[in-house]
């Protein structure tokens, strides 16, 4: 870890609510690295989504900083949605476009913002489809495929976009038990490729497999944060112990 | 049984055959067509733009106020304006505006149809607008976050992601507004516009007879719903089918 390259530097990030009465987000620092994959756990309005949302800006933090490649996008002057094709997301209720065949989900903002020739892309499309096992539904809509496939074209339909980072907001817990492994396998797969990737979830098999840094967080900051065999087999806080016991 | 039907075929020519009476008869429903079309025209250009700056307004005020205070100040002063816009319009009836328009507005003008057209398509704007906002509020969330997760801005949001989507929602509750505008094109008559109703009622003058000409008018409009009725219909199945 010697020569780490920083991909996001999020610095005392607040999200306030109701004029400071609800805090979302209370301080918050974290760092990402290129190729790590920071999976965020804690109970429930921990503000572990919060978070995650506000790292593309879909959630507009109250205060504080965060770099992208050095740019810091909570600058009203900063163009967003650039760096929005740079950051890929996955959310828990897939959001596919149900007008759209598969293909065309993966191949609309590719063609209208990367200005790729439709060849290319369907190309591309149709490569990461195979990746995922799915090739045979590219001309499907989303109303055809069940949860754990609506998931893994979210996936990806994020990926064809080339991001630098994916964010992954607890992508499996709207599947039914026996979908959520077809998701985990294709995420751990991306993991292994070297994809940089911020994961939110409540599967802490998948954190302790594939993470290279568990955070865990509660009352909207970051309470620990180590290798997931650190905080799996030695929490320190006793926050983070009651949860764990909770959990698993 | 044969006398009855003498007695209606000798009326039936009486009302609309004798002095070309069907001929005024045809001449206002062209002229409630007319009407109908240009003012649905007019509706849907001002519905949509009212819509467009009444969702923009609700789903940008957080974001927008940060990063671009002069087009905020805009589009509030704008909002405010189309909300003025829907209050007043519901709030009043089509022939009071209609009125309005003919004897204060455009006093002066001696073209009534345009008027009318005028006036008809103020009125339907209001309710397009409301049924276009009401379409984009029904979508998914998660779609408009979907669309700027990929790095596309408001504008191609709505443009590629979500009006597409409102399309299919709103236009058979579009449609229907049309039927009921072409049926409120009936009031045309009080600012002396000859539409399908007021010949009908013209024929009723001169006949001394009430049943005829206004079942026929009645008929006529009935018709022409039922038609449109039935190509909405259509259309909403086939919209449908492209679904799945």
């Amino acid at each position: 870890m010697s020569d780490k390259n920083v991909l996001i530097q999020v610095t005392d990030l607040k999200k306030h609510y109701n004029k400071g009465e609800i805090k979302a987000l209370d301080g918050v620092s974290l760092e990402i690295d290129q190729g790590e994959v920071v999976v965020i756990i804690g109970p429930s309005g921990s503000g572990k989504s919060t978070l995650l949302r506000s790292l593309n800006l879909l959630e507009e933090p109250t205060s504080g900083q965060i770099l992208v490649d050095g740019v810091d996008i909570t600058d009203p002057k900063v163009d967003i949605n650039v760096h929005r094709q740079k950051m890929g997301m996955v959310f828990q209720h897939f959001n596919l476009f149900p007008n759209m065949t598969v293909l065309r989900n993966m191949t609309i903002a590719p063609m209208k913002l990367l200005h790729k020739s439709k060849g290319e892309i369907e190309a591309k499309a149709m490569e990461l489809l195979r990746m995922v096992g799915l090739e045979d539904r590219a001309d499907a809509y989303p109303s055809q495929l069940s949860g754990g496939q609506k998931q893994r074209i979210a996936i990806v339909r994020a990926l064809c976009m080339e991001p630098e980072i994916l964010l992954f907001d607890e992508p499996t817990s709207a599947l039914d038990p026996e979908m959520v492994g077809e998701v985990l396998d294709v995420m751990k797969n991306l993991a292994k490729e070297g994809m940089t990737m911020a994961v939110v979830t409540h599967e802490m098999g998948f954190a302790r497999e594939v993470a290279s840094r568990v955070v865990f967080m509660d009352a909207g900051t970051i309470v620990e944060q180590n290798t997931p065999q650190e905080i799996f087999e030695h929490p320190q806080s006793e926050r983070l112990q009651n949860f764990l016991a909770k959990v698993l | 049984m044969s006398n009855g039907w003498n007695t209606f075929v000798t009326d039936f020519r009486f009302v609309f055959i004798q002095d070309d009476r069907w001929k005024s008869l045809f001449q206002g429903l062209g002229n409630t067509l007319v009407i109908t079309f240009f003012a649905v025209m007019i509706g849907i250009v001002l519905g949509a733009i009212v819509a467009t700056v009444r969702t923009t307004y609700d789903k940008n005020n957080g974001d927008m106020k940060k990063r671009n205070p002069v087009g905020f100040y805009i589009l509030s002063i704008a909002n405010v304006i189309c909300k003025l816009y829907l209050t007043v319009i519901r709030g009043t009836p089509v022939v009071v505006q209609l009125m309005i328009a003919y004897f204060i507005i455009f006093a002066t003008s001696n073209n009534s149809t345009a008027v009318a057209v005028f006036a008809f398509g103020i009125n339907s704007g209001a309710y397009v607008a409301e049924i276009i906002r009401g379409g984009i509020m029904s979508i998914d969330e998660g779609q408009f976050e979907a669309g700027r997760s990929l790095g596309f801005n408001y504008g191609q949001t709505m443009i590629y992601i979500i009006i597409p989507q409102v399309f299919k929602v709103v236009l058979p509750t579009l449609c229907n507004e049309f039927i009921v505008l072409l049926k409120e094109t009936s009031v045309a008559g009080y600012v002396g516009i000859m539409d399908l109703t007021k010949a009908g009622d013209i024929i009723r003058g001169r006949t001394f007879s009430a049943f005829l000409p206004l079942l026929g008018v009645a008929a006529i409009y009935l018709v022409m719903v039922v038609i449109l009725t039935a190509l909405v219909g259509c259309l909403e199945r086939s919209l449908r089918k492209n679904e799945r």
